[in-house]
């Protein structure tokens, strides 16, 4: 089989993209999707805070989801459910399994990596201890409630505060399960402010920053974690460790882009974020391939997934409508607090007039300013209050700004 | 229920003996305290195939460990387990080990060692690319192999029970009455003839038996496990040879194109600690970056521990302690390698004793469970066209089927637990740890076995996993 668009995942990213795309008058599509129904995570997201920016509105995860397999549905786009995509070639041949159509080689004009990402587990630690059950990722165990509908503990540790552990911490503290503490090896949290205030503040968890897990116990079951300090290398401080008892250690440590398959497809990928590197187009360094949502780089919100996604499924679409030829790229530099950007890479000549920019810093900061600087001067200055790694920052570039531009870098400076 | 023979414990040792025996017109059966087999030592150790260089000359390790190396070439395509001749180095790091190194050359010689060769650092290095600059010279074992320890064990059991044997899961032996018709074990099980492979509670077993008592220790040692995307960092096994600063420890890759590297060596005076600590666990880094200095600690998945029976000689115990009771105890480092040949061995002479014949329709050859990512893409959609559940991809990392998991509950040693599934399918074994596919295989572990989710474990009955369902009283 031959298609113009193929999709890979049906999360939030896949699911925009294939909506542009149809938009733009691509017919020819189909949406891969491993599990069984469209929605990606967001079906086990069933707390509210969706779609504030898309929507005006608060929705659940089920629900914000359910606005976009709407408008597939009405669009009558194709997708197949229950296919594990298990080889990308850099010639775009997309190779998946599935129960119906056994080991199936499809061909397409273009592809769009959304495949979202996964968790750090805790051998990426390497926290000493046993290796008892009750040891979830805040997802697994997110899955296990919200899907499966199963208590997945009584007394609950929280290792990291990335949004996800956040939210089962109140998650958990609904449920009944007494959550002690949530412990962050940084000096700042990992998630968004409006998650520690709603999750941990508003129920009483202590959130203990500089701090990590430095024992397990329990040879069948968790029966206690023991958390230490650390200093400012990230290492234990000795004396200072505390035992908590609990039968449940839920770590929420991070959040990897998931590109086994980019690099099948011999897609370039970012030391940074573990994404690919894009230029404005969201197009990787294979031509054809364009990626968006949580496999290109880990966004704070849903609704920044769902506008990038739209792009990358509307240059997509271009690609195939009219191919242009990229020839010349500036490149977008980062330093002084800035840790990437997405796109990497602009092609000027190209470009659309006005294009957006995102990325985050490597550390939280107070009356900081952003600057871009064209040929090493300042094009552009925007003041912020309050700069954390857990919020993704995005800036916007005009067309007529950068004709002239030899380099352009993003970074942080004193605010005046 | 009554037996010619009974092998206690289901490690590899106790699978191997299994195995040999059932070749022999006995009736035979295996008791095992854990929810499966492959549950103590031989599920967490180096996996090595050792060639057999390292034990004294004349020792049962050096004997059956040369034995055990020449056999499991064979055996691995016997039984369907996965088996990698990829040869090892000793390294050393300066010319003052030389003599250890020609030392440990003379004696694999002695022990009947095929394929040994001292080679420079330079020779090692072009064999082996990311071998350190300071490698000074290395010992070549040609013959030295990795295995998959589970497979291994597993496959041993399947087909000694395919050859008639049983096998009790969840049995743990606590009582055991000599009388005139052998032993009668926990007031249940008679038998003519004991052997006891109960590996680290080998010297309960025996003192159970025995006047004259033995006493085992417990030597943990700690692994890191790395993520396949840097399996191919090493293509040998990396040994350092044991110098003033300490025993060393190696880095490997793994039979599935993992990489390793451990253990340490730490004596413990519980033997179920199996914990790891920070300590033993930076030593393992510091000490593998002598022999390939980009170890990268990124790259890490999991770190594990596993326990060594520690006799207090320095070999193997296995004869026969008491009248038809024989020990297979003791059984440390090289034991993997030797498992093959201590099966040999004692079943043999156990067959003497009870002047057992081998049996004539002996089956010689086990087929595991199909391993769909390995097959050419016509089998594979010929399987799934068969079986559509090989279509359904579980674990994403190792791309393991649900096909693959329900064959694996299935077996005639059947996964009941995570954990078990893990050791067969190796779902939950890749680079997320099971966090996308352990809720579903805990469905599928529920569905086939018809039992609440909640009773689903990670290994043992005490291991629970999730608590009943949301807002009902547990």
């Amino acid at each position: 089989m031959k298609y113009d668009v193929v999709i890979i995942g049906g999360g939030p990213a896949g699911l925009a993209a294939a909506i542009s795309v149809k938009k733009q008058g691509i017919d020819n599509i189909l949406i891969i999707e491993r599990d069984d129904k469209l929605g990606g995570i967001l079906n086990q997201c069933i707390h509210n805070g969706f779609g504030l920016h898309t929507f005006k509105e608060e929705l659940t995860g089920p629900e914000y989801a359910q606005r976009y397999v709407d408008k597939v549905l009405e669009l009558d786009i194709p997708y197949i459910l229950n296919s594990m995509v298990v080889d990308i070639s850099a010639d775009k041949k997309v190779t998946y399994v599935s129960k119906q159509d056994g080991l199936n080689t499809i061909e397409a004009k273009a592809v769009i990596l959304a495949m979202g990402c996964r968790e750090r587990p805790r051998g990426a630690l390497n926290i000493p201890g046993y290796r008892p059950a009750g040891i979830y990722s805040a997802g697994t165990a997110q899955r296990l409630m919200n899907i499966e509908g199963y208590k997945v503990g009584h007394e609950v540790v929280i290792l990291g505060s990335g949004d996800i552990g956040l939210i089962m911490a109140r998650r958990m503290t609904l449920e009944g399960a007494k959550v002690k503490c949530v412990a962050e090896l940084m000096p700042y949290s990992g998630g968004l402010k409006r998650n520690i205030v709603q999750c941990l503040n508003d129920y009483n968890i202590p959130l203990l920053l500089s701090h990590t897990v430095v024992d397990i116990k329990g040879k069948n079951r968790v029966e206690s974690i023991t958390l230490a300090k650390v200093d400012e290398n990230r290492k234990p401080i000795p004396g200072t460790e505390k035992e908590y008892k609990c039968d449940t250690l839920l770590l929420s440590v991070g959040l990897l882009p998931e590109n086994e398959l980019s690099k099948l497809a011999d897609v370039q990928l970012s030391r940074v974020t573990s994404g690919p590197l894009v230029n404005d187009n969201f197009e990787t360094n294979i031509e054809g391939i364009f990626a968006c949502g949580n496999v290109l780089h880990v966004h704070d919100l849903v609704d920044y997934v769902s506008s990038e996604a739209e792009l990358a499924g509307y240059y997509a679409a271009k690609y195939i409508l009219d191919k242009k030829e990229h020839h010349k790229y500036l490149n977008i530099d980062v330093k002084d607090g800035v840790r990437y950007t997405v796109p990497s890479k602009i092609d000027v000549d190209n470009m659309e007039d006005r294009i957006v920019v995102r990325f985050r810093v490597d550390n939280e900061y107070r009356n900081k300013s952003i600057a871009v600087l064209k040929n090493d001067e300042e094009l552009k200055v925007i003041k912020k209050r309050v700069l954390a790694p857990g919020e993704m920052e995005q800036i916007f570039l005009n067309k007529n700004e950068l004709h002239d531009a030899k380099t352009l870098t993003i970074c942080l400076k004193e605010a005046q | 229920m009554k037996y010619d023979v009974i092998v206690v414990g289901g490690g590899v040792i106790g699978c191997a003996i299994l195995r040999e025996l059932s070749k022999y017109n006995l009736k035979i059966a295996l008791l095992e305290k854990e929810e499966d087999v492959c549950s103590g030592t031989s599920k967490a150790n180096s996996a090595i195939i050792h060639a057999g260089y390292d034990a004294e000359n004349g020792t049962l390790k050096a004997r059956f460990n040369v034995e055990g190396c020449k056999l499991t070439k064979q055996l691995a395509k016997d039984l369907d387990f996965t088996y990698i001749n990829n040869g090892s180095f000793v390294v050393c790091f300066d010319e003052t080990d030389m003599p250890g190194l020609e030392n440990l050359y003379e004696r694999g010689i002695k022990n009947g060692v095929e394929g040994l060769e001292i080679i420079s650092g330079e020779k090692a290095r072009e064999l082996e690319p990311n071998l350190s600059k300071n490698v000074y010279a290395a010992l070549y074992a040609k013959s030295a192999g990795i295995v998959c320890p589970f497979e291994m064990t597993i496959a041993f059991g399947e087909n000694a029970i395919a050859n008639g044997a049983e096998i009790f899961l969840n049995t743990k032996v606590e009582k055991i009455i000599k009388n005139d018709e052998g032993y009668l074990i926990n007031d249940k099980y008679q038998t003519r003839c004991i052997v006891n492979a109960a590996g680290l509670y080998g010297d309960f077993i025996h003192n159970l038996v025995c006047e004259e008592k033995i006493e085992l220790s417990a030597r943990k040692g700690d692994y890191c496990l790395f993520d396949k995307e840097v399996g191919s960092l090493v293509k040998h096994t990396i040994f350092q040879l044991p110098n003033k600063f300490g025993k060393g420890v190696l880095v490997a890759p793994t039979a599935h194109g993992n990489m390793l590297i451990g253990p340490s060596a730490t004596d413990i005076l519980d033997k179920e600690a199996t914990a790891t600590t920070q300590k033993d666990l930076n030593m393992i880094i510091e000490k593998s970056r002598l022999s390939v200095e980009c170890i990268p600690m990124n790259k890490v998945i999991t770190s594990f521990s596993g326990l060594r029976a520690r006799p207090s000689g320095n070999d193997f115990i296995i004869k026969e302690a008491a009248d038809n009771f024989f020990d297979a105890v003791g059984i440390e480092s090289p034991g993997l390698s030797s498992a093959p040949a201590i099966g040999v061995y004692l079943s043999e002479m156990i067959a003497n004793k009870l002047n057992a014949r081998k049996k004539d329709n002996f089956i010689n050859t086990r087929k595991g469970i199909n391993k769909l990512n390995k097959m050419d893409k016509e089998t594979r959609a010929k399987l799934i066209k068969e079986n559509p559940l090989y279509g359904n991809i579980i674990c994403r990392c190792e791309e393991i089927s649900e096909g693959e998991i329900v064959d694996a509950i299935h077996r005639p040693i059947p996964a009941t637990s995570l954990d078990a599934i893990k050791r067969r399918v190796r779902a939950g074994m890749g680079r997320c740890q099971g966090g996308f596919c352990s809720p579903k295989v805990m469905e599928i572990i529920a569905r086939e076995l018809n039992k609440p989710l909640q009773e689903v474990t990670k290994n043992n009955s005490a291991s629970l996993l999730v608590y009943g369902r949301l807002g009902e009283e547990e």
